[in-house]
């Protein structure tokens, strides 16, 4: 049995059939070899899974995959444009916001959700709005300036 | 002398492209082999600690996708994955000692019928009353290991002579690493019986032992890789074997390449954590207020097995002085069996647990005394004359001063401690505090044997380079920091060095990537062979060019004597003409170093890493809440690598340090049950906890003492120790409601910690 499930994810279009209780974290990752999204606890709790679901910032391992049937996924990998980088990736470069990785996908994602509904954040929304993503790493300044300096270019 | 070309320069992390595009595979994104299948541990869902009475495993048999059913009677050899002592059993056998040890392993088609059937599992333990605290072990006297202590002979006589005495008492919580990655290992069978371990660990040459004594053969048969983890900070130094021997077994039993990967509970349940303490005290002063003498002693709760707690507890035995001159001491330790996980190597090894006690009684004497407690600190440091440690190592640098005294002018502490006396003189509730607290960290593994590394370097004949040594990339940027001296060594971009992953047949016999000694040693062994190398196509210039070797200069690409210059590539191409090899191994022990536990006297560490840091809070009296308002920090890396990948090892270390102190608290019930199991109830700093007032500076050194690679400063562990000047802050804070009396806060100062020592205070 499964859900028949036809999406779009990064412009592409896909289509498979669902088994109803895989969610849809595994179907990026097992189906898809979209492994960019990690599972770092399964619950919702850490953002190392986060993709973008029509437009909102979602916890991959809390969607079920069959809940994208019909809707546009947005994950890191279609976040360059070809070989040219987003201003939020060249930014955590160049400013140093990662260490491990594993949370910077997941970093990006919402920083890009959050940048897309309000271009002109102030500090603390940045930091709230990055609040349900947790690095072990970097201590988060970093990380917030490299989104300040993307904002910033993306104002123009 | 020239300039360094690419030593010293903050260039971006190696894998940052990838990480930013989710590119970089790490172990559970490695495309799996056709046929993979996975393993789940299982273990009793009551008890902590009894015989195992019965265990019934068919449920879980005949479970949908299920392949095998593992128990320590499959194990062909040795049932054991510790570090040390031989007494972590690999699945429990007859009986266990804590809630979550590991039975048996289900080995399924997919994952999720793994853990599924896992969970199917009857199995009955006679239980009995577990000891979970270390009350509970001091109770029942249950020493772990022998204690030990550095004792000075004449610390009870000057105990008695002190013009003051100050007694106290410190919980000191554990933590837990919380890498984001989880353990996870996958294991794929190679020919005549041998193995081929992924593993996310600090240690592959351990994962590879291990391995290999489970299964009954030669280290030689089984081969470790690591490129890299998704965070580890000690947590995947002993703690990755049992998941890798685990993989190992199934895919030895089924033949089939078989993946462990842990989910986040039961990583959180099932695997060590950071030393939880308790601190009982009592410190003479003279009447100046200088240190007399220091009685402590510091009982670790190290869990139910040995692991790493030796080196643990020694380490913070060599840390209750911090900074500070103890002219006589009593440091002594107990090292307690509880019924709780073993736990294990985190960030700091312990020596944080020292450190934080010898600040929270700096800060409990000012308390007492109505001093500043800056004066109090800056009185104590070691100083030229006053330089002896008790462990008989004498301080030969004397930074610590001078950064203090640096950071109290730029963080201007004197103005915003009269600023937070005016402000808490007029708020009744809410409370500011500020604390400057100096770090004061020993470098080198105290296990003198393990302060070895080996590299293996390949010149290719187009001239582009093979890098790979046995230090492990968790994230910390090593791998970028050793490629950028091998780069300096051939006067070659970095871009031209292609570094490859840590493996036991590149570079057999190393020592875990840990004690932040990952660029110290891998660094110097790594130079050690691109130096060899160098040495023999110097030779071949030379012969070309009709000069002596030493005349011959390597630099932006170029090879040149006299007024000859070839490229780089075109002086390999020629080497590998002339029958030159292009190979070499590099080595490396660190020098000096010698420490005799029996008598307690020795010069443990090769030198030190220095830095301090000043935090302000604000403290809610009324609902415990606390908010870390600025941080201003100055850290000592002598001549630094990478400066952007030492700050970023400051500020993650600082932050991460700041959760130990202030919101991680790790719950066991009287069951010995962790209830603090997952992000959802465990609390690590997020985005928002940190101060958006953060300045962080590096001292300007003029180059570590010690004869270290290109004179940096090991930068792992040391920052994490910072931020226990925000706990000092909060006590600083709570006590401006009853000035003269000491709190009682324990650490973490979480909200209830605030809490019950606002009431230790009886004030309205």
């Amino acid at each position: 049995m499964g859900v028949h499930v036809r999406s779009t994810v990064n412009g592409d279009a896909v289509e498979f059939t669902c088994p109803e209780d895989e969610v849809l974290l595994d179907v990026l990752r097992n189906r898809l070899g979209l492994t960019g999204a990690k599972e770092g606890c399964g619950t919702g709790d850490c953002g190392a899974c986060s993709v973008i679901l029509d437009g909102r910032l979602v916890c991959s391992c809390l969607v079920l995959g069959a809940e994208m049937d019909g809707k546009v996924v947005e994950t890191i990998e279609g976040m360059a444009d070809g070989a040219k980088l987003h201003p939020l990736q060249q930014h955590f470069i160049d400013g140093a916001a990662l260490q491990c990785g594993v949370c910077t996908p997941g970093f990006l994602m919402a920083a890009d959700a959050l940048l897309r509904k309000n271009p002109d954040p102030t500090e603390e929304e940045i930091r709230f709005g990055l609040a349900g993503n947790l690095c072990r790493c970097t201590g988060y300044d970093k990380i917030v300036r490299a989104v300040q300096a993307a904002a910033k270019e993306m104002r123009g | 002398m020239k300039p360094l070309a690419h030593v010293g320069k903050a260039l971006a992390h190696d894998s940052a492209a990838l990480h930013v595009s989710g590119a970089a595979v790490y172990i559970d994104d490695i495309a799996e082999i056709e046929g993979t299948l996975h393993v789940a541990p299982g273990f009793a869902k009551e008890g902590a600690k009894g015989k195992i009475l019965s265990i019934n495993l068919a449920a879980a048999q005949a479970a949908e996708g299920v392949v095998a059913v593992l128990t320590a009677q499959d194990i062909p050899g040795k049932n054991d994955c510790s570090p040390v002592a031989g007494d972590d059993p690999i699945f429990a056998n007859g009986k266990i000692e804590f809630h979550g040890q590991v039975i048996f392993a289900v080995v399924a088609k997919t994952r999720d019928a793994a853990r599924r059937a896992a969970r199917l599992a009857v199995i009955e333990i006679e239980k009995q009353k577990p000891d979970v605290t270390v009350a509970d072990a001091l109770a029942s006297n249950g020493d772990l290991l022998p204690p030990y202590a550095f004792t000075s002979k004449g610390v009870v006589a000057a105990l008695k002579n002190s013009t003051h005495r100050h007694a106290g008492q410190l919980k000191i919580g554990g933590q837990e690493q919380f890498y984001l990655e989880g353990q996870v290992a996958y294991a794929i069978p190679q020919e005549k019986g041998g193995m081929f371990v992924h593993s996310s660990t600090q240690h592959p040459t351990e994962i590879q032992h291990c391995v290999a004594a489970m299964l009954g053969i030669d280290d030689a048969q089984v081969i470790c890789q690591c490129r890299r983890m998704g965070g580890a900070f000690g947590g995947k130094e002993s703690q990755a074997a049992q998941w890798a021997a685990i993989a190992a077994l199934a895919a030895h039993i089924t033949g089939h390449p078989v993946k462990c990967r842990l989910d986040r509970d039961d990583d959180m349940m099932l695997t060590g954590k950071r030393h939880d303490f308790e601190a009982t005290y009592e410190v003479g002063l003279d009447k100046s207020l200088r240190i007399a003498a220091v009685d402590v002693l510091l009982a670790a709760r190290c869990g139910y097995s040995a692991d790493l707690s030796a080196a643990i507890c020694d380490r913070t035995m060599f840390h209750a002085d911090n900074a500070y001159f103890y002219p006589q001491y009593k440091i002594a330790t107990r090292r307690l069996k509880t019924n709780t996980i073993s736990n294990t190597a985190f960030r700091g090894f312990g020596g944080p647990q020292g450190m934080v006690f010898a600040e929270a009684m700096m800060e409990s004497i000012a308390i007492q005394h109505g001093c500043d407690a800056l004066e109090l600190r800056k009185k104590n440091l070691y100083t030229k004359q006053r330089n002896t440690t008790p462990y008989g190592q004498k301080i030969d640098e004397h930074l610590v001063g001078k950064i203090m005294a640096t950071l109290e002018k730029t963080s201007s502490y004197q103005k915003r401690r009269k600023d937070n006396a005016k402000f808490n003189a007029k708020s009744s509730i809410l409370k500011k505090g500020l604390a400057l607290t100096p770090v004061k960290f020993g470098i080198s593994f105290t296990n003198t044997m393990m302060n070895q590394a080996g590299a293996l370097v390949h010149v290719y004949g187009d001239g582009s380079v093979h890098l790979n040594h046995g230090g492990t990339e968790m994230g910390q940027g090593l791998y970028q920091k050793v490629a950028q001296v091998v780069a300096e060594v051939f006067g070659i971009g970095v871009d031209k060095i292609t570094i490859t992953a840590t493996r036991t047949d590149k570079v057999p016999n190393t020592s875990p990537t840990a004690a932040s000694s990952g660029s110290d040693l891998n660094g110097m062994a790594a130079r050690n062979a691109a130096m060899a190398i160098k040495a023999r196509m110097a030779e071949v210039a030379g012969r070309q060019h009709g000069v002596h070797p030493s005349k011959v200069t390597f630099w932006d690409g170029q090879v040149s004597a006299k007024t000859k210059s070839s490229s780089f590539a075109a002086l390999a191409t020629a080497c590998k003409g002339a029958r030159v090899s292009l190979s070499a191994t590099g080595y490396y022990s660190t020098p000096a170093i010698h420490w005799d536990r029996a008598t307690g006297r020795g010069h443990p560490f090769f030198y030190f890493a220095y830095g301090a840091s000043c935090s302000e809070v604000l403290v809610d009296t009324l609902t415990g809440e606390m908010k870390v308002s600025r941080v201003d920090i100055l850290h000592d890396v002598g001549h630094s690598l990478n400066p952007a990948i030492d700050i970023g090892q400051i500020e993650g270390g600082f932050v991460q340090g700041m959760g130990w102190v202030t919101t991680e608290e790790l719950v066991f019930d009287a069951e010995g049950r962790l209830r603090t199991h997952a992000p959802s109830t465990y609390k690590i700093p997020c985005a928002s906890d940190v101060p958006e007032d953060f300045r962080v500076a590096l001292y300007e050194s003029k180059g570590n003492k010690a004869d270290t690679i290109y004179r940096s400063k090991a930068v792992g562990e040391p920052p994490l120790m910072l931020p226990i000047s925000v706990w000092c802050a909060v006590m600083n804070a709570i006590a401006s409601l009853k000035p003269g009396t000491v709190p009682k806060l324990d650490a973490p100062a979480t909200p209830e910690a605030i809490m019950r020592a606002v009431k230790s205070l009886g004030v309205k």
